[in-house]
């Protein structure tokens, strides 16, 4: 037997992105920049967000907002889609934009000497989009393929009614990618709506990562950026308060001609701004993750067999985002996996996790750290993630502090917090159950 | 033992295994891959599946390494590891904090010769497995490629996929599992390729104590039946539930080895937006390409993407549209077709080579970002060509003229030389 070392690691604590390495700075106009230099590769990543999502919505308008980021890119006052493309993809570089729930996400890529023509078109199509008729017809077009395609997805059907059950009458029930009704309905105007309304500089966020000089990144961003204005910019609504399920949801979404089931079942969970969120990352890296999936994949596939995958997810946004369970199974073993799975999480919240447990996830969250933090992805993925809840330049020095100062009574208190198994939203789908 | 670019060494251990080192010292990580000449093309009717079902049962425990602790001692070091099996090879990755590689040396080595494959490991297994394949058949592209991939090879062991036909995943015996295991999971059968914050010498002095006591195999000698010419275009049509039509076109092109990849290469980005030939590595968009240009903007198409894959043997370059649903894949190929026909009669224009190359170099800068993925280069082009066709890689596409690109298409878009697949959708299968 090999012996195994039970210390947690020690990290070089320099070595982390700290108040040394990475440069803030907050413009004017309310955007916010941060840029860490790495001339370990001639690339650049550029990431950022717009706080604008789909968080306010109505039924009929899901995926509005998702349509409206989508739409951006398809033509500008200066440039048409065919040279906007063009313009990236003849140097290589990647530009995509993406409206989630509470933000719109930003994510670029080129080399190094190409970091201005990345920002340069960045910011035309955020403030000087054009949404032509014809070039939007055709992305409706695409978008109602992609629902289709997502009507027979088993995983993408089970996540679509868990999210109903649980979250019954609140914005996180509706799909922020939208529904073939409604996405059908969009036309031009309402997206320059949306657009005109939503879109602004306050609250906006970019990173900026690689073989560049931080200063020149600032001025760089500042020069594509720094003059924009939207007074008129309309927030969000705040977000409603949630109540958890009351006894055993379920739902099952029958799909005929598939081989298996995919199982959704869980629970609101805590927000990133919950003070117990660091205890319920752990709980659920022994419930769901540590290892091949920690204990959930013990009982379920490496025990039962029963499923190739099967974990559980705290998704810690800046709400009540699910804590749950996603496996796929077959259909006869549907059944089972559910008790399995439950058995789990009435074992996480009666009894403490052991001491070994815990000391493996800590060393396993603070270990981990420098593989996520070792591509500009990584390290802009990161800084994104203090700027966006407000963790502090020093987060990521401190972080293996706050990692080993959670305790195993913190674990099972937060565990019952936020997880009965007699009380979860359970959505199937799969060749099971009735035909809707 | 030699060094050569970037300062690479590369050596052989007396019983065959070679060795590859890279030192990075830009993060204090590194990646160990160890690359295994074995994958579904080693496989035929009766073991189909088994490469990748031996990879799964090199999770499941030695008497050193017993079930399960793999998993956690791996995952307390914060460490992150995996395995992929393909059709020519089958890797196995481990990418640590560099004082806690030893680890993953000891794992490596322990696992190449002292793999228990437990009968009651396999038997658990075996429902993983199946479960694994019964996700990929939900997906109708899944369905649609193992049929045209089935059609394209009559002959060849690139007939199957690589999870395998359920009639062989449902009755492989431990016995077969076991045997496949011993015959090529030999050191000189191997690659060992690391990289990342460590010092050759030492870090090779270990690789020694650790690797060089398994005793050298016999040499697993397998030749595929090569495939014989096509002499017509072949047509496989799958039936599904949905509303979605897919179209897969695939030519039979040669090997990653051949002078004509490189061309190839240039082909698919101008045709079809420029590859990632990392197998986890993202790509860039590809709204210029001639396809998406004539399909999507043509309102006929969702989306199109093509893939060359560089192999052991002459494979498939695949072209995969998703087309809209109030369309027909029959409309998209006569597009399709229309495009090949332009890419047949006339060179491609010098600014679209131009733009392929800037495209091949910026995915090459991405690629070599992570650490994970250097260690990935290191192995990768040993299994089916050598370090020099990495290394090469920017230059020999540099040298490609459009006339090769014309030439390639003369050579190998021809109907004779393809599948067609069709995915038609039954909306009356009942989907929710």
């Amino acid at each position: 037997m090999v012996e195994i070392d039970f210390s947690l690691p020690k990290l070089d604590i320099r070595s982390l992105p700290g108040p040394d390495s990475i440069l803030r700075r907050e413009l004017s106009n309310g955007i916010v920049i941060l840029a860490k230099e790495n001339f370990a590769s001639p690339s650049v990543v550029i990431s950022g967000y717009l706080v604008v999502g789909s968080l306010g919505e109505t039924r009929q308008e899901a995926g509005l907002a998702h349509l409206t980021a989508l739409s951006l890119m398809r033509g500008t006052k200066e440039r048409s889609f065919n040279q906007i493309f063009e313009s990236i993809e003849s140097i290589g570089a990647l530009l995509n934009i993406g409206a989630g729930t509470h933000i719109t996400l930003v994510q670029g890529k080129a080399l190094a000497e190409d970091l201005n023509v990345l920002l340069d078109l960045l910011s035309e199509v955020l403030r000087n989009p054009t949404f032509p008729k014809s070039q939007i017809e055709r992305l409706k077009a695409e978008q109602l393929t992609a629902l289709a395609i997502r009507d027979q997805d088993t995983g993408a059907r089970a996540q679509l009614a868990f999210d109903e059950l649980a979250y019954k009458d609140h914005p996180y029930s509706l799909s922020s990618v939208g529904y073939k009704d409604t996405t059908s309905e969009f036309t031009t105007t309402t997206i320059r709506t949306f657009h005109r309304q939503r879109y602004g500089p306050q609250g906006m966020v970019i990173v900026v990562v690689g073989a560049v000089e931080a200063k020149a990144a600032f001025t760089a961003v500042e020069e594509a950026l720094g003059s924009w204005t939207n007074p008129r910019r309309v927030s969000a609504p705040d977000l409603p308060a949630i109540e958890k399920p009351i006894g055993l949801l379920r739902k099952a979404v029958h799909l005929a001609g598939k081989s298996q089931c995919d199982i959704v079942l869980g629970t609101p969970g805590p927000s990133r701004f919950d003070e117990d969120y660091m205890a319920a990352s752990l709980g659920n890296s022994i419930l769901g993750r540590f290892g091949m999936y920690g204990r959930i994949g013990d009982a379920v596939r490496e025990s039962a067999g029963l499923a190739y995958y099967a974990y559980s997810t705290v998704s810690g946004g800046p709400g009540p985002g699910p804590w749950q369970v996603i496996a796929g199974v077959n259909p006869t073993g549907v059944e089972k996996a559910i008790d399995l799975i439950r058995n789990e999480i009435r074992d996480l919240v009666t009894r403490r996790v052991t001491k070994r447990e815990l000391l493996e996830n800590q060393a396993n969250f603070i270990g981990r750290l420098p593989l996520h933090l070792e591509s500009n992805e990584g390290v802009a993925s990161a800084l994104l993630h203090i700027e966006r809840y407000s963790l502090g330049l020093d987060y990521y020095q401190r972080y293996p502090e706050l990692v080993a100062a959670v305790t195993r009574d913190d674990v099972i208190r937060t565990a019952k917090r936020f997880l009965d198994p007699d009380h979860l939203a359970i959505a199937i789908a799969g060749p099971i159950g009735e035909e809707a | 033992m030699t060094q050569g670019r970037d300062t690479v060494l590369r050596t052989r251990l007396r019983n065959g295994l070679e060795i590859r080192l890279k030192e990075i010292h830009t993060a204090p990580l590194i990646s160990s891959w160890i690359w295994y000449r074995v994958g579904s093309r080693n496989e035929y009717a009766g073991i189909t599946g088994i490469s990748h079902w031996v990879e799964h049962m090199q999770f499941k425990g030695t008497p050193t390494f017993p079930a399960g602790v793999l998993d956690r001692a791996i995952s307390r070091d914060g460490g992150y590891w995996n395995a992929l099996t393909w059709i020519d090879w089958t890797s196995y990755f481990e990418t640590m904090p560099a004082d806690r590689i030893n680890l993953a040396l000891q794992l490596e080595a322990d696992r190449m010769l002292q793999s228990e494959f437990d009968p009651s490991e396999v038997k658990s297994e075996r429902t993983v497995i199946i479960s694994e394949r019964q996700g990929h058949e939900n997906e109708p592209t899944f369905r649609l490629y193992e049929e045209v991939q089935a059609a394209a090879f009559r002959v060849h062991s690139y007939h199957h996929t690589v999870i395998g036909d359920m009639a062989d995943l449902q009755v492989m015996t431990r016995d077969s599992l076991y045997e496949h295991y011993r015959r090529f999971y030999v050191p000189n059968n191997a690659v060992l390729a690391i990289a990342g914050d460590f010092r050759t010498r030492p870090m090779l002095k270990r690789i020694r104590e650790l690797f060089g006591p398994i005793p050298r195999g016999p040499r697993p000698e397998f030749q595929p039946r090569p495939e014989p010419a096509q002499n017509g275009e072949r047509r496989v049509t799958v039936e599904g539930p949905g509303e979605t039509p897919f179209l897969n076109v695939v030519y039979h092109v040669p090997p990653g080895v051949d002078s004509d990849f490189f061309p190839l290469t240039v082909l698919d980005s101008v045709l079809t937006g420029a590859s990632n030939l990392n197998f986890f590595g993202g790509s860039i968009s590809n709204k210029t390409s001639r396809l998406y240009r004539a399909l999507v903007e043509g309102e006929l198409a969702a989306s199109v993407r093509g893939g060359l894959s560089a192999t052991i043997d002459p494979y498939l370059y695949s072209i995969n549209v998703v087309v809209r649903p109030d369309h027909t894949a029959e409309e998209a190929l006569d597009v399709v077709d229309s495009e090949l026909t332009k890419l047949i009669d006339q060179p491609i224009e010098m600014e679209e080579l131009i733009k392929a190359m800037k495209q091949a170099r910026a995915l090459f800068a991405y690629n070599s970002e992570s650490i994970t993925n250097q260690a990935f280069w290191l192995g990768f082009s040993e299994m089916f060509a050598n370090h020099i066709w990495f290394e090469t890689y920017l230059d020999r596409l540099a040298e490609v003229t459009p006339e090769h690109v014309l030439e390639v298409a003369h050579k190998y878009l021809s109907p004779t030389n393809r599948v067609v697949g069709i995915y038609r959708p039954q909306p009356e299968i009942r989907g929710g």
